[in-house]
């Protein structure tokens, strides 16, 4: 063997290339953060990435065994196979599905780890299986299981393949309690020896996969970015225990980082909804028909105005200002590329047109600035929340298009509301307000919308993009 | 490595994580949790070190399988982030002019 061959499969030039790598997640991160250097950040974290899986090849005994180099090509190329055009393909508007997909994978590949330990560990009948490593993987075994199950539970409601109502069942709190001591409860017999069967590990991989699926279940679909964010943040620290059970140092400091960010980020997410993370861990906006029986005068709100498109291009060109408040519904049909068109149609007569953005208007923060920047919408029309409030007064007409929860004036008026005290946009508060809908179904809170019952409300029932070009076209040909 | 010593690590590496996220913009939270999403694949390298230990039918499909889910985490995170990032070519709170030139964007 070549002596550069020898060099590089030193424990210690693996273990620099290692701190190299976990130096580039942090720096690349820390870009993330900002705007400006965000993409540049995200490419160093994935030249991190690069390096450490190098230098993991590198190790000595990686590569032994006869099937071994076939089995961890054949691994690499089918999760690349795989990854690539799931990345590539899909639709902007499907983004959060498969955040969460990918972080699931991420969870079920802890499990597997974890498991794989544990077996070896007493099949072979090792001494060394001390509580250094046992703990850790018993660890990352319950919470890599329960993220991988939570965020398939997640990506089937994003996906509308699950309701993304919550869906309770009764004694709920219980049972979850329940599987969760189960866990822990086996985990800790595992730990002090009394039991060494290796099928323990199984039931506590399914336990802990029950408690994954029971634990997001009941959450609203409104809540779901911040549970995704949430087990992404448990996935990292389950990567991070992994890795010290196999003396990992990429594995520890990226899994920590990942952790504890992650804790970060579900909080202020969490915040800018303004949601506590426990209340929403602990079930979601309390069943969506119970809802309005808080709020005062759920039946006796009068009919809805339903309007056309040649009204509604009246009112938008004779208007001063005209604010879009676009939300989910503007994501699922497409309309982004419409809603530019519109745009640009009304400032050719003369209207100023201004976007209302809410943070966790769609389905992730940001996500209408990525929509809506995909439309080449100028970055400066858009404008944040606090930014836009005091300005509807002023506004003429605001067009709602496909939002609901977040325009919904229940979350001020009504302390009865689920969603009392999270900070909405103010449309009520402008002319008059049109809002385009698909049909009267309430929004992804499940809750119903009293704006839309509001003298000063129109309603344009269709698909979003169909209205939005609909109306372009009369407002063109006034 | 003795335990101590990665537990230190540990424990500065959640302060370094706490640090670095303390303030991000709005719009900048998805595709940050995308990135960080990206980085915690890491685990496909407990894959590649298990692989060589494994006995039997079993565990080696597992550890297919986890290396696979790993990879699938690792290229496909990283990749959705940057196309989430390639939408953003206007930057918001910069001056215009001074934005998009060192920003390209990739996946199309």
């Amino acid at each position: 063997m070549i002596a550069g061959t020898i060099f590089l499969q030193q424990s210690n030039f693996i273990d620099a290339c290692y701190i190299v790598a976990f130096s580039l997640f942090i720096y690349g991160m820390s870009g993330l953060t900002g705007p400006r250097t965000a993409v540049r950040g995200n490419k160093i974290a994935a030249g991190g990435m690069a390096i450490a899986i190098v230098a993991t090849l590198l190790t000595p005994h990686v590569w032994s065994g006869s099937s071994t180099p076939f089995l961890i090509i054949f691994g690499l190329v089918i999760g690349t196979a795989i990854g690539v055009p799931a990345a590539r393909n899909v639709k902007m508007t499907a983004m959060p599905q498969m955040v969460a997909l990918f972080n699931g994978v991420g969870g079920g590949a802890v499990a597997i780890i974890a498991w794989i330990e544990y077996r070896h560990h007493f099949q072979s009948g090792l001494s060394f299986w001390v509580q250094k490593s046992e703990i850790p993987t018993l660890f990352a075994a319950i919470v890599g299981s329960i993220s991988f199950w939570g965020s398939n539970i997640a990506f089937g409601k994003l996906q509308e393949i699950l309701p993304g109502r919550p869906i309770k069942l009764p004694g709920q709190t219980f049972i979850n309690g329940a599987l969760f001591v189960i866990c822990v409860g086996s985990a800790i017999a595992l730990t002090a020896g009394t039991h060494s069967q290796a099928l323990f590990i199984v039931g506590i991989l399914f336990a802990a996969a029950l408690l994954g699926n029971m634990v997001v279940l009941p959450i609203g679909g409104a809540d779901m970015p911040v549970v995704i964010s949430l087990l992404n943040a448990f996935t990292g620290l389950s990567a991070a225990a992994t890795g010290i059970a196999l003396n990992n140092t990429a594995m520890i400091v990226a899994g920590m980082i990942v952790g504890a960010s992650g804790t970060i980020l579900t909080n202020l997410m969490a915040k800018a909804m303004n949601r506590s993370v426990p209340a929403i861990v602990a079930g979601g906006f309390g069943g969506a028909i119970a809802a309005p029986a808080g709020g005062p005068g759920a039946d006796d709100r009068g009919p809805v105005r339903s309007t056309s498109a040649q009204d509604v291009a009246i009112q938008l060109s004779y208007a001063r200002q005209v604010v879009i408040a676009p939300g989910y519904g503007m994501a699922v049909a497409q309309a982004q590329h419409a809603v530019r068109e519109l745009e640009k149609a009304l400032e050719k007569k003369g209207v100023t047109v201004k976007f209302a953005i809410h943070p966790v208007a769609g389905r992730m923060p940001g996500h209408m600035n990525v929509l809506l920047a995909e439309a080449d919408v100028p970055y400066d029309l858009l404008k944040e929340m606090d930014e836009i409030n005091p300005e509807f007064p002023r506004t003429d007409v605001t067009l709602v298009i496909g939002a609901n929860d977040v325009t919904n004036p229940a979350a001020k008026n009504e302390p009865g509301s689920p969603i009392y005290g999270m900070p909405i946009l103010e449309v009520d508060q402008s002319g008059s307000v049109i809002v385009l809908k698909r049909s009267m179904a309430s929004g992804f809170a499940g809750i119903d919308n009293p704006l839309f019952y509001e003298p000063k409300t129109a309603l344009l029932f269709g698909d979003a993009k169909q209205s939005v070009s609909d109306i372009t076209a009369e407002v063109q040909a006034l | 490595m003795s335990t101590i010593t990665e537990i230190a690590i540990l424990v500065l590496a959640a302060f370094v994580g706490f640090e670095v996220i303390s303030k991000v913009p709005n719009t900048l939270h998805t595709p940050l949790m995308s990135g960080t999403n990206a980085i915690h694949g890491i685990v496909l390298l407990g894959g590649l070190l298990l692989m060589h230990e494994a006995h039997g039918v079993l565990e080696h499909a597992l550890l297919v399988i986890a290396i696979a889910f790993g990879t699938i985490n690792i290229v496909g995170g990283f990749l959705v982030t940057d196309r989430m990032l390639g939408m953003f070519k206007r930057k918001p709170d910069l001056p215009p002019g001074e934005s998009a030139g060192e920003i390209e964007g990739e996946g199309k």
